[in-house]
C-alpha cells in the first residue's frame, strides 16, 4: 500500500461515514539534532515517525484524526473517525462552513538542496560544533554552546476534490552561542543569532556561517557586555539588526496579519488582532518605506514549499504595500468566511496536528538605503541587534523586545557598546516611525513558532534588513 | 507498516525488546535505556462561541538512548514492527559510533521499584468527542449570550521504560482539562482548571465564572505604570511556577551558575513552600531514564531546599537524580513540571481531584472567597487575573516581562472599584517572592493546565508587596 493510497483510503471512508469534504496527510518525519558545550558535544537525537491525519467536515462542523499507521483498515478507521469527531462539533455549531474553491493539483514538488544535510557524516557535523565551542571557551566564555537540527519531511496529500501531490522538503541550520556569567546576570552573544539561522536548504547554509570563525568574537563581546554601562532609559532613534527586526516583522506584522486570529479563532489562547478587515485595503500599518509580502516561493528560505497543506499552490502576495494593509495570511476556510479569495497559507507540523493558518515567509522587501548610510544619519540614537527576549500583547499591539548587544550612536558614528538593550511601543505607530530602511536583506528563518492547540512548532521566513525608528522608548527595566 | 495493536504487545514487551536487539547488535557490554508511550490526546476547541476545531491523536512513542564503547546517541521512532525496532536500533547504534566520546555518561538507573500513582480513570482515557462538547456546550450556555473561546482536553498515557541494567516500570495516567474566556465587548474573562478526571471538569461552573469576570472588565481605565501592591489569582500565579521551574530550580542552570536558586539559603518569603509532585496526578510514575518519580519540595517555609535533576546534571553536581530526566534534558536541562504551592489550608486532597476551584460566591471580579479574602486587607493595588507572553530577560536574576490578561481591577479600600486597562511588566520574579513580600496566600490552591499535558501548576491566589508594571497598553 503506498502513501497515495493510505491517504486516499481515509479520505474516502471520511466521506462513506457523511464527510461532505476530507483530506489527508500521510509524512514521514525526518529530525536530527546535535548539540555541544564546551569542545564536548552534549546530545545527539535522531527521530523519525510516520503517519496519517485525516481531516472531515461534516455539515458545518470539522474533525480531524491521527494514527501512527498506514494500513488500510488503519487508514479507514481514521477516516471514519475524523467524520465521527466532525459530527460531535454540531453539538455547538456555528455558521455554515464553505471553502474558497481550489483547482485540483496533482504534483510534485521538492525543495533546492545542493548537499543532503541527513547525507553529511556525523563526525563531520560533530567535529564543527566541537570547534566551534572549543574556540569560543577557549577566549573566555562561561559556557559556549553550538546547535545544529535537521529536517526532512515527506508528505503526500489527497483531498475529496481530487488534489493528489508528494512533496520532500529538507530544512536545516545552526548557530553557537557564547555566554558570560557574572556576579547578579549573565550576558550572551550570538552567531549569526540564538540558536541559529535556518532555511528551506541543504547543508551548504550550516557551512556557509562559518561558525568557528565567529567564536571568539562573540566570546570576547559576551565578557565585554558584563562590565559595559547598561543602556539608557528614555527616547531615542531605534536602529535595529536585520536579525532582530526579522523578529520584529513576525511578531507585530506576521501574526497580526493571520485571518483566523482576526476571526477569532485564536482568542482563548494566541490572541486576536488588532486588525479590522473592514480597513483591509486602506489602513495605514506603517511608513511608506515599509513593503512587507508573503511569499513562500523564496528559495531557501525557510516558509518555501510548493504547496500549502490544503494543496494551494505557493503564491507571492503583498501583505502591506507602502505603508498599507492590504493582505492577510489565510486558509481555504477563513478566506471564505472574510469574503476573499484566497487561502495559501495553510500547515500542520507534522501528520498528528490539524493544519491551520501559519506565517510562510512574511518580510521586508528592500529600502533605499545602506546600515552604514543609516547610522551616518543619525546624531543620536542606539543600535540594538540579535534579540534576547521578545513579548507581545494578544491583540499584536504592545510589544516589549530585549536584544543581546546595543552600541551608542552620535554625530554618525557607532559608539561604546551598551548591555541590556530593550526596547518598547505599539506595532503601527512604531512601523510609522520607520523613515530609513536598508537594502541588504537577509532572509532570517524561525523554526520555534509556536501556535495552536494541541501546540504545533512552525517554520516560517522573515526577509529583513537594518532599518530606523524615530522617537522609541528603550532602557526599560525591572 | 506495524502498530501496536497489531502486535499484541504491551509498551514494556516492546522496551524490553529493543533492549535484547540492542545486546544482539552490538553485544551484551552496550548499555540501552528504552521508553515506549502510546499517548492519546483529543481537544475540542471553541471560539466565538461554536466548536471549530475538533481533533483526536493517537501516537506511538519508541525513545532509545545507547552508551556504546564510551559514545553516546539517542534516537526514537514510531514503528514498533520487527523492521521498525530495528531500523531505530541499528541507526542509534550507528550514530552512537560516529559520535565523540562522552566522559560525562552518567550510567544507567539501577533497578529500583516504581509505584504507580494508581490515578488512572478509564472514563477519561476513552471519553468520546461527544463528552468533551458537552462540556463546551455547558461553557458556552453559562456566559449568557457572551463570547466564549476555549478548549476541553482530555489525554491518556500508556507507557513503559526497560533498560539493560535491569530496572523496568510501567504507568499509566489520565488527565482532563478546560480552558476557557467569556468575551464581553472586548474585556475577557477567564477559568481554566486541570484534574485527573474529565467528571471533575465542569463546563457551566467554569463559564459562569469567566462570564462573571468579563463582565466586571467592562469599560476599563488606562492607569500610570508603576510599583503596584497585588493580588495575583492562581492563573497569574501558574506563571510564576512556571518560570520558576524552567529557570530557577532546573538543575543543568544551577550547575552552570545560570540560576538564581542557592539551597539551603532563605530566598523566599516564609510563606512560600513549593514542592514538584508528579505523583499528584497527571505524570507518569518514572521518569525517561527510569528513575521512579517522588514528591520533591524545591522551597521549604521560604529556605530554597532543592533542585531538579537528571541522571547527567546529578552527576554533574556530585548528587541523585530526582527523576527529572525528559526529551532534550542534556541541552534544556531537567525541569519540574507538577510544580505545587500549597496554601494556609492546604490538607489532605484527593490527587485525582487536584486543587480545585475554591468555592464561594461568583460575583464580579473577585470570584472566589480566598481571594476576596486576600482583597479585603488591601488599600490600594490591583486584582489581576492571569499573565500572557512572559520572557526572561535575565535568567539568572530571572527578569521576566510580559502583560496582564483577561482582568485587571483596582482595588480600593479591599474593593475593586474599577477595571483596568492592561500592564506590561518588567519583574525579578524571586524578587516578587522574596522574604517580606507575600503579604498572603489563600487558602487552597487551583490546578491550572501546562500547554502540554502531564504538566500542571497548582498555587493559590496571593497577595503580593509589589509588582513592577513598567507600561500602559498605550506603551
Amino acid at each position: 500500500m503506498t502513501e497515495f493510497d493510505a491517504a486516499a483510503a481515509a479520505v474516502q471512508a471520511a466521506l462513506d461515514a457523511g464527510a461532505r469534504y476530507a483530506d489527508a496527510r500521510v509524512m514521514h518525519l525526518r529530525y536530527e539534532s546535535m548539540s555541544a558545550r564546551n569542545g564536548a558535544i552534549e546530545e545527539l537525537t535522531q527521530n523519525e515517525s510516520i503517519g496519517l491525519g485525516v481531516r472531515a467536515l461534516v455539515g458545518s462542523g470539522w474533525g480531524f484524526h491521527a494514527v501512527p499507521e498506514l494500513s488500510d483498515a488503519a487508514a479507514r478507521a481514521a477516516g471514519r473517525r475524523a467524520a465521527e469527531v466532525a459530527a460531535a462539533s454540531a453539538r455547538v455549531a456555528g455558521p455554515p462552513i464553505t471553502l474558497t474553491p481550489a483547482e485540483p493539483v496533482v504534483a510534485s514538488w521538492a525543495s533546492d538542496c545542493a548537499v543532503d544535510p541527513l547525507g553529511v557524516p556525523l563526525s563531520d557535523k560533530g567535529d564543527l560544533l566541537v570547534r566551534a565551542t572549543e574556540a569560543a571557551r577557549g577566549q573566555g566564555a562561561d559556557l559556549a554552546e553550538g546547535l545544529y537540527q535537521i529536517w526532512d519531511t515527506r508528505k503526500w496529500f489527497v483531498s475529496s476534490e481530487g488534489h493528489r501531490i508528494d512533496q520532500h522538503i529538507r530544512e536545516c541550520g545552526g548557530g553557537i552561542s557564547a555566554t558570560a556569567i557574572g556576579e547578579h546576570e549573565t550576558q550572551r552573544r550570538s552567531w549569526p543569532s540564538y540558536r541559529g539561522q535556518y532555511g528551506t536548504t541543504g547543508w551548504e547554509l550550516v557551512e556557509s556561517l562559518d561558525l568557528t570563525a565567529h567564536a571568539a568574537r562573540i566570546a570576547d563581546e559576551s565578557r565585554a557586555l558584563l562590565t559595559a554601562p547598561e543602556c539608557p532609559s528614555g527616547e531615542t532613534d531605534l536602529i535595529l539588526g536585520d536579525e532582530q527586526l526579522a523578529l520584529q516583522i513576525h511578531e507585530s506584522v506576521g501574526h497580526a496579519i493571520e485571518l483566523d486570529r482576526i476571526l477569532g479563532w485564536e482568542a482563548a489562547f494566541a490572541g486576536t488582532s488588532w486588525l479590522d478587515l473592514a480597513q483591509l485595503g486602506s489602513l495605514r500599518y506603517g511608513s511608506e518605506l515599509m513593503n512587507v509580502t508573503i511569499d513562500p516561493t523564496i528559495p531557501g528560505a525557510l516558509g518555501s514549499f510548493g504547496f500549502d497543506d490544503e494543496g494551494s499552490p505557493a503564491v507571492k502576495r503583498d501583505a502591506v504595500r507602502e505603508g498599507r494593509w492590504v493582505g492577510v495570511l489565510a486558509g481555504r476556510d477563513s478566506a471564505a468566511v472574510a469574503g476573499l479569495g484566497y487561502g495559501g497559507s495553510v500547515r500542520a507540523d507534522g501528520w498528528a496536528r490539524l493544519p491551520m493558518v501559519r506565517m510562510t515567509n512574511v518580510g521586508l522587501e528592500p529600502g533605499p538605503h545602506t546600515l552604514d548610510e543609516i547610522i551616518a544619519a543619525t546624531d543620536d540614537g542606539v543600535l540594538m541587534d540579535v534579540n534576547r527576549s521578545w513579548s507581545i500583547d494578544d491583540r499584536r499591539l504592545n510589544f516589549q523586545f530585549g536584544c543581546e548587544i546595543a552600541w551608542e550612536v552620535r554625530n554618525g558614528r557607532r559608539g561604546r557598546m551598551l548591555r541590556n538593550p530593550t526596547y518598547t511601543g505599539i506595532g503601527p505607530l512604531f512601523w510609522r516611525s520607520m523613515d530609513m530602511l536598508s537594502s541588504e536583506i537577509v532572509p532570517w528563518g524561525t523554526p520555534n513558532c509556536g501556535k495552536g492547540q494541541p501546540g504545533q512548532i512552525g517554520h516560517t521566513g522573515h526577509p529583513a534588513a537594518p532599518a530606523r525608528f524615530r522617537g522609541v522608548r528603550v532602557g526599560v527595566r525591572a | 507498516m506495524t502498530g501496536l495493536r497489531d502486535t499484541g504487545a504491551t509498551e514494556l514487551d516492546v522496551a524490553a525488546r529493543v533492549v535484547e536487539l540492542v545486546h544482539e547488535v552490538a553485544g551484551p557490554a552496550a548499555e540501552a535505556e528504552v521508553t515506549v508511550v502510546r499517548h492519546d490526546l483529543a481537544l475540542t476547541r471553541f471560539a466565538n462561541s461554536f466548536i471549530h476545531q475538533n481533533v483526536a491523536e493517537s501516537q506511538l512513542t519508541v525513545r532509545l538512548r545507547v552508551h556504546v564503547d564510551g559514545r553516546t546517541a539517542a534516537g526514537s521512532g514510531s514503528l514498533v514492527g520487527t523492521d521498525g525496532l530495528r531500523a531505530l536500533v541499528g541507526r542509534t547504534l550507528a550514530a552512537a559510533r560516529l559520535c565523540p566520546p562522552d566522559p560525562a555518561w552518567p550510567g544507567l538507573t539501577p533497578p529500583s521499584a516504581v509505584h504507580s500513582n494508581g490515578l488512572l480513570d478509564e472514563a477519561t482515557a476513552y471519553a468520546e468527542p461527544a463528552a468533551r462538547a458537552d462540556r463546551v456546550r455547558a461553557f458556552v450556555d453559562a456566559v449568557g449570550g457572551l463570547e466564549a473561546a476555549g478548549y476541553c482536553r482530555t489525554a491518556y498515557r500508556s507507557g513503559a521504560f526497560a533498560n539493560s541494567a535491569g530496572q523496568a516500570a510501567q504507568g499509566r495516567t489520565t488527565e482532563a482539562a478546560m480552558d476557557g474566556i467569556a468575551r464581553a465587548g472586548g474585556a475577557d474573562g477567564v477559568a481554566r482548571l486541570c484534574a485527573g478526571r474529565l467528571d471533575e471538569v465542569d463546563g457551566a461552573t467554569l463559564g459562569a465564572r469567566a462570564a462573571a469576570k468579563a463582565r466586571a472588565a467592562a469599560d476599563p481605565v488606562e492607569l500610570p505604570p508603576g510599583r503596584y501592591e497585588v493580588v495575583l489569582e492562581p492563573a497569574a500565579v501558574a506563571d510564576l511556577l512556571q518560570n520558576l521551574a524552567w529557570y530557577g530550580f532546573n538543575g543543568k542552570r544551577h550547575v552552570e551558575g545560570q540560576s538564581f536558586a542557592r539551597p539551603g539559603v532563605a530566598q523566599f518569603d516564609p510563606a512560600v513552600t513549593l514542592v514538584d509532585d508528579p505523583t499528584y496526578g497527571g505524570a507518569m510514575p518514572f521518569d525517561l531514564e527510569g528513575t521512579p518519580r517522588t514528591a520533591l519540595t524545591l522551597v521549604e517555609a521560604g529556605t530554597t531546599r532543592a533542585v531538579a535533576h537528571d541522571r547527567r546534571s546529578a552527576a554533574g553536581a556530585g548528587t541523585s537524580s530526582t527523576g527529572h530526566g525528559t526529551p532534550g534534558g542534556a541541552t534544556f536541562g531537567p525541569i519540574p513540571r507538577n510544580l505545587r504551592m500549597p496554601g494556609t489550608a492546604d490538607g489532605p486532597v484527593d490527587p485525582a481531584v487536584g486543587g480545585g476551584p475554591t468555592g464561594g460566591p461568583v460575583a464580579g471580579a473577585v470570584a472566589d472567597a480566598d481571594t476576596a479574602a486576600l482583597v479585603a486587607p488591601m488599600a490600594r493595588g490591583l486584582l489581576v487575573s492571569d499573565f500572557w507572553y512572559t520572557r526572561v530577560l535575565d535568567p539568572k536574576s530571572l527578569v521576566i516581562t510580559g502583560l496582564t490578561r483577561n482582568g485587571v481591577w483596582l482595588v480600593e479600600d479591599g474593593v475593586p472599584v474599577r477595571a483596568v486597562r492592561n500592564f506590561r511588566f518588567t519583574q525579578a520574579y524571586p524578587r516578587a517572592l522574596g522574604p517580606g513580600a507575600v503579604l498572603g496566600l489563600g487558602r487552597r490552591p487551583v490546578r491550572q493546565p501546562d500547554r502540554l499535558d502531564g504538566g500542571w501548576w497548582e498555587g493559590p491566589s496571593l497577595r503580593l508587596a509589589s509588582w513592577n508594571f513598567t507600561g500602559g497598553a498605550s506603551g
